[in-house]
């Protein structure tokens, strides 16, 4: 194994033990210590930083910090020691959440504390100044973590979403340029966000895309393939290439490398044939047992599916969200 | 006198001396020569004619379900070549260095085909490669070298290509070693490509140009355009066992479909001796495939 290889390895255990980990980290977590903070310019305004987790966007500007994601609690420290570096000191203004899951919501709490949102006189005289971070998300965000399945612990208050919304789309103008918080239905989870930078022309994506492996569905919280398939395609309608299919808007994936449009669409046609490979056993009434001892994703297992249980996970969600019994 | 001394000794190690970095000399416009491999460089490769590469399954798989309609995405038809296979394509190849004009230092050697205007920078200052996390590129990240008169190219960092225009795959995990030999007027490219997914060996090829006085290159500039109606998300592709087009190369030369069918065994010399043992393919076995072929 060499050592990039290595690195995404770690990098695939620590994202799985954050979807596993929902937002009451139950399941068992990554030392962390070891991890170091690594930014990236992506372009423009607009950084991505990867550590344990979820990678994290960050805009930074004159009218201060908006965050995309705080990985774990455990590396808010040092991330936002990095935030610092980046932009100055300048106050962190918001926090948006991509999804509901701990490796992308871990380090609301300390992020919120650590921030300085501008408010208005009466509410900045009631809370002694700061309300601290805005923490911007889709409804569902908010409900998963306040009200969490049978077995998990709500998160505090201080974690929670502060503003939320539940349409098809938020926005705030912010740094010279206006931010698009897109919500992609029934997707990774019920509550997806795409974040739209206009002006630095970058997507934050979260966990609707990565490079490291097949998309997780997360059904007990709302997720579905045909909603995958729809954030994915949602994302290449966004995104402009340069010239020859190259740069141009670039794409923060929820974990892995910086991306452009080329990439989504190499990761869109993988999901897409899978999806149409397991429908067309689902509508021939293959069980279950049938579907996966037909391997429909053998061809993409070496990229997509080095843990080996992860093929046959993704494809059970391919098949149960098509409606497959 | 004695600065005269000096100003000869100065001369002299001027003349003689052979800057490391500046041997070999690959500027200028270069016309490839297709040879034996015109079929495959100009009109392009039949479906189902794997033969000789040392594909995985999963490779072989790949491109079974690989449909050319793909190519009428918007999103796919301004794709250029990738590295790992552009100097195997059509048009004219144009290299350049780039000194520092202090110190004479050779920066980068740029590659440049015309199809698609892949252009490709070569470092020579002696630069890591990037992180992991940094993008992809369709012609990668390259550093060169100079061993002896033969230049050492090593590239990273390329998006997930193509090794043939029939489907079969490379990921964006392949890397690519070049070297590059100049014999007067002919450059001869010899390339190694692994890759831990669709590779189960390195895969070796080599691509001859000859040099071009006169060259020019025109620009090529492209612009997608809606060429069929679809559905948005659409992505043509064959479901498995449902491609009907796999068999036609073996069938139109009477080949077996294991030749066809490629892997690295079909690659050695020691497969010549076992084609005669197995069954050809022709017209009537059109519907029929061997099981590990579906």
């Amino acid at each position: 194994m060499t050592a990039p290889t290595r690195r995404l390895g770690l990098l695939a255990l620590v994202a799985a033990a954050g979807v596993l980990a929902t937002v009451t980290g139950l399941a068992q977590q990554p030392n962390f210590d070891d991890v170091e903070v690594q930014a990236f310019h992506v372009q423009e305004s607009v950084y991505m930083l990867v550590g344990a987790g979820g990678n994290v966007t960050v805009q930074v500007g004159d009218d201060g910090v908006l965050v995309v994601d705080t990985q774990f609690a455990e590396m808010a420290d040092k991330l936002l020691a990095t935030i610092d570096d980046l932009s100055g000191g300048a106050p962190l203004r918001y926090v948006v959440n991509t999804h509901v899951h701990g490796d992308h919501v871990g380090g609301n709490a300390r992020f919120r504390a650590a921030g300085n949102a501008v408010v208005a006189g009466n509410v900045a005289f009631e809370i002694g100044g700061n309300a601290g971070a805005l923490i911007l998300a889709h409804e569902n965000v908010q409900l998963r973590m306040a009200q969490p399945g049978p077995g998990e612990i709500a998160a505090p208050s201080a974690a929670l979403p502060t503003d939320t919304f539940f349409d098809a789309q938020d926005e705030v103008y912010f740094n010279g340029e206006a931010v698009e918080l897109l919500h992609q239905a029934a997707a990774h989870t019920d509550g997806d966000v795409l974040v739209y930078f206009r002006r630095s022309d970058v997507v934050s994506a979260g966990d609707l895309y990565n490079t490291t492996g097949y998309p997780f569905i997360d059904m007990a919280r709302g997720g579905t393939i045909e909603g995958i398939v729809d954030g994915l395609n949602a994302i290449i309608q966004i995104t402009i290439p340069r010239d020859k299919q190259e740069g141009g808007t670039m794409v923060i994936p929820g974990h892995g490398r910086l991306s452009d449009e080329a990439d989504v669409v190499e990761y869109r046609d993988m999901v897409t044939i899978i999806r149409d490979r397991v429908r067309a056993m689902v509508e021939a009434g293959l069980s279950l047992d049938e579907v996966l001892a037909a391997a429909p994703t053998s061809d993409y297992d070496g990229r997509y599916g080095r843990d080996e249980r992860e093929p046959a996970r993704f494809v059970e969600a391919v098949y149960r969200t098509l409606g497959g019994q | 006198m004695r600065a005269l001394a000096r100003l000869v000794v100065a001369v002299a190690v001027v003349m003689t001396a052979t800057p490391a970095a500046a041997q070999l000399n690959l500027e200028g416009y270069w016309n490839p020569i297709y040879d034996e491999d015109w079929l495959e460089r100009i009109p392009g490769p039949d479906v189902g004619d794997y033969a000789g590469l040392p594909i995985t399954d999963a490779a072989r798989r790949r491109a079974e379900s690989w449909d050319a309609s793909l190519l009428t995405l918007p999103e796919h038809q301004c794709k250029p070549h990738p590295s790992t296979y552009g100097f195997r394509g059509v048009g004219q190849l144009r290299m350049w260095e780039e000194r520092d004009p202090l110190s004479q230092q050779l920066v980068k050697i740029n590659t440049h085909i015309q199809w698609q205007e892949q252009h490709r920078e070569i470092w020579m200052d002696g630069r890591p490669h990037p992180s992991e996390f940094e993008p992809h590129t369709w012609q990668g990240f390259s550093t060169g070298r100079f061993e002896g008169d033969v230049l050492v190219v090593e590239t990273t960092h390329l998006k997930a290509g193509w090794m043939r225009r029939n489907g079969l795959p490379l990921s964006d995990e392949a890397t690519m070693v070049e070297r590059f030999y100049r014999y007067g007027d002919v450059l001869t490219h010899v390339v190694m490509i692994t890759d831990p997914v669709y590779l189960s060996e390195p895969l070796v090829r080599t691509n001859g140009f000859m040099a071009l006085e006169n060259g020019f290159m025109e620009p090529y500039p492209c612009r997608p355009a809606d060429e069929v109606p679809r559905a948005l998300g659409d992505v043509p592709h064959h479901l498995p066992g449902a491609n009907p087009y796999l068999a036609e190369y073996a069938e139109k030369h009477g080949l077996p479909i294991e030749a066809a069918m490629g892997g690295a065994q079909t690659s050695l010399p020691d497969f010549m001796g076992t084609l005669p043992s197995l069954p050809r393919r022709d017209a009537a076995q059109a519907s029929e495939l061997p099981e590990g072929v579906r």
